[in-house]
């Protein structure tokens, strides 16, 4: 990144004379050229970093207090919600932030999906991000088993039997997942090792992510390529830092407002149960990020292919810069897209309630037209539209949208009534 | 300040904002640091009783009260005798020994040195007392420091006779 940034002080001199850092973070969150004409659809990134951040550390002082062990681990939570001093609240905050952190990033996603955000320059921004959703799904999955209870047991148990699906050596997998014969202790400590890693991980990525980003810079609403530096952009500091501030501070409420007031709206009543290994919930779901994929797994009437049919939905996504044939990134000059995407979101939402009712009569068959949609938005509608759609002609450049409306408002306002 | 400039609208806010910043800052700050105090299930072990009914004169036990090791010595007479003949003035941490036991016959004290937490050898040192082995701190039949690194002597925890036969720590 270019930056006419030179330190003034003594001290920063010295110290950005051998390691750049203070350049660095100035050219990166200061100087960073910024899309003038961003809506707050694209706060979503910063929401998304606090989130991350705020999971580490929550989650860092709970492994304190927290012990895995198959005998201890519920008692050992319990333990934080009654004794640790402010512990209820540390918990709350992190069992919340993993809801309040999948809330974000759909919204991020759907955000991307609308405005082409996937779209050359930009595919290994979004291929990064799929691994990042990936991990999400992974840690928070691990840490949904940590407390123990019976929702807990029975998740894990569910989730490593996918694996069971493999041919031949499908056994021999999930015994080694389990360094046993069931779901107990071992599978138990070996989460928590991964659940404590794998944030890390995704830290990295996002660092990967932001510098993928910061090559091609912001994708915006019209999705047309402004040049960098030119009046098309401001400053990221001081016009985007405030702007994802304000929407950060917003989402901090209504993040409190779960936390406070209704702590264990989002979770399930049976995990304040102890895992017990020989009876099974009456009916068991999963957190309910993951209910559309579950909707998916359970809606094919065979187990391989169930699994498989869950694993393609995610791994599609990393396909989605070449599946969408169409040149225009914005959803804004694609009219038949358009409509696509809301049917395709409505479909979404739909699996979700699906993976949260019981597998049996009307559901499958809804839950099997939903699935096969899915992948048609992905497979037939994506790569066709590309080729049969009459798309909007672009403006010129970010602004002339905004001026056109304001001199149509003003033709408007002078016109005889 | 003569020649400082007027209070505009953009002072108040930069300064309102880090205020507001710093308060959220220190809210959390809270929680997080105050996690790793003594929870309520440590302070509920907090005191601890013990029967004495079987400890007979020149012997002692050694109880355990918040993790820390706490030495309940019945005391013969010529011990008695011993602590109490001790001049003020040759002693490091002066102490008189009436001060440190709640009946003569019985000294309770946390049996770690105040040198550098180790444990001290009863019966043991020039002192006829307590010797720490760790790094040579001698205490006498009151558990006074007297000769060696220690800088105080071995300090004397919470406790009440509930009767005759029954100590609560803390």
């Amino acid at each position: 990144m270019s930056t006419d940034y030179k330190p003034q002080s003594a001290v920063a001199k010295w110290i950005d004379k051998r390691l750049p850092l203070i350049t660095l973070f100035n050219g990166h969150l200061m100087q960073y050229p910024t899309p003038k004409n961003l809506n707050y659809w694209w706060t979503f990134g910063g929401i998304l970093t606090f989130c991350l951040v705020t999971q580490i550390i929550t989650g860092l002082v709970l492994a304190m207090h927290y012990i895995a062990d198959a005998d201890l681990a519920f008692s050992s939570v319990e333990h934080i919600m009654r004794d640790v001093n402010y512990g209820w609240f540390l918990r709350y905050i992190h069992a919340n932030g993993a809801s309040m952190f999948f809330i974000a990033v759909y919204i991020h996603m759907a955000r991307s999906l609308f405005y082409g955000s996937y779209k050359e320059p930009r595919e290994l921004i979004w291929i990064i991000g799929v691994f990042i959703f990936l991990l999400m799904i992974a840690t928070a999955f691990m840490g949904y088993v940590l407390p123990w209870g019976q929702m807990s047991f029975w998740g894990a148990t569910v989730i490593t039997n996918l694996f069971s699906a493999i041919p031949v050596f499908g056994e021999s997998i999930t015994n080694w997942l389990w360094g046993g014969y069931s779901v107990g202790s071992p599978l138990l400590t070996r989460f928590f090792t991964l659940h404590y890693l794998l944030p890390f991980l995704i830290f990295g990525l996002v660092i990967l992510h932001v510098w993928a980003l910061h090559v091609p810079g912001n994708n915006n609403p019209e999705g047309i390529d402004v040049v960098q530096g030119s009046q098309d952009t401001v400053p990221f500091h001081p016009h985007y830092v405030v702007k994802d501030v304000f929407a950060l501070l917003v989402f901090m409420i209504i993040f409190a407002g779960f936390v406070f007031f209704t702590p264990n709206l989002l979770g399930h009543t049976d995990n304040y149960i102890q895992a017990n290994p020989l009876q099974t919930p009456e009916h068991i779901v999963p957190e309910w990020y993951f209910l559309p994929f579950y909707a998916i797994l359970r809606a094919i009437p065979d187990k391989l292919g169930g699994v498989i049919m869950m694993v393609s939905a995610i791994a599609i996504l990393a396909f989605l810069p070449w599946l969408d044939t169409s040149k225009v990134r914005s959803a804004k000059y694609r009219p038949l897209f358009r409509q696509f995407y809301w049917i395709f979101l409505a479909n979404f939402l739909l699996l979700g309630y699906l993976g949260a009712q019981p597998a049996e009569g009307i559901y499958v068959i809804i839950s099997r037209i939903a699935t096969i949609y899915y992948f048609v938005h992905f497979i037939i509608i994506l790569p066709v539209l590309g080729f049969v759609e009459k798309t909007k002609p672009l403006p010129k450049s970010i602004s002339e949208p905004v001026l056109n409306d304001k001199e149509r408002a003003a033709k408007a306002a002078t016109a005889p009534a | 300040m003569s020649d400082s400039k007027p209070v505009t609208r953009r002072n108040f806010l930069y300064i309102s904002t880090a205020a507001f910043s710093a308060a959220g800052a220190a809210a959390i700050g809270i929680p997080l640091v105050s996690q790793m105090n003594p929870d309520a299930s440590v302070k509920a072990l907090a005191s601890t009783e013990v029967d004495v009914s079987t400890i007979v004169p020149g012997q002692s036990i050694t109880v355990l009260w918040r993790g820390k090791p706490v030495f309940i010595r019945r005391r013969t007479e010529v011990e008695i005798a011993e602590a109490k003949e001790v001049k003020i003035e040759d002693l490091p941490d002066p102490e008189i020994d009436d001060n440190r036991v709640k009946n003569p016959e019985w000294l309770v004290m946390v049996g770690i040195c105040t040198h550098l937490g180790c444990i001290p050898l009863g019966n043991k040192g020039d002192y006829n007392g307590w010797f720490c082995p760790c790094h040579g701190s001698h205490y006498d039949t009151s558990g006074r420091i007297r000769k060696g690194p220690a800088p105080t002597n071995l300090e004397i925890p919470d406790y009440v006779f509930l009767d005759d036969n029954t100590i609560k720590i803390g």
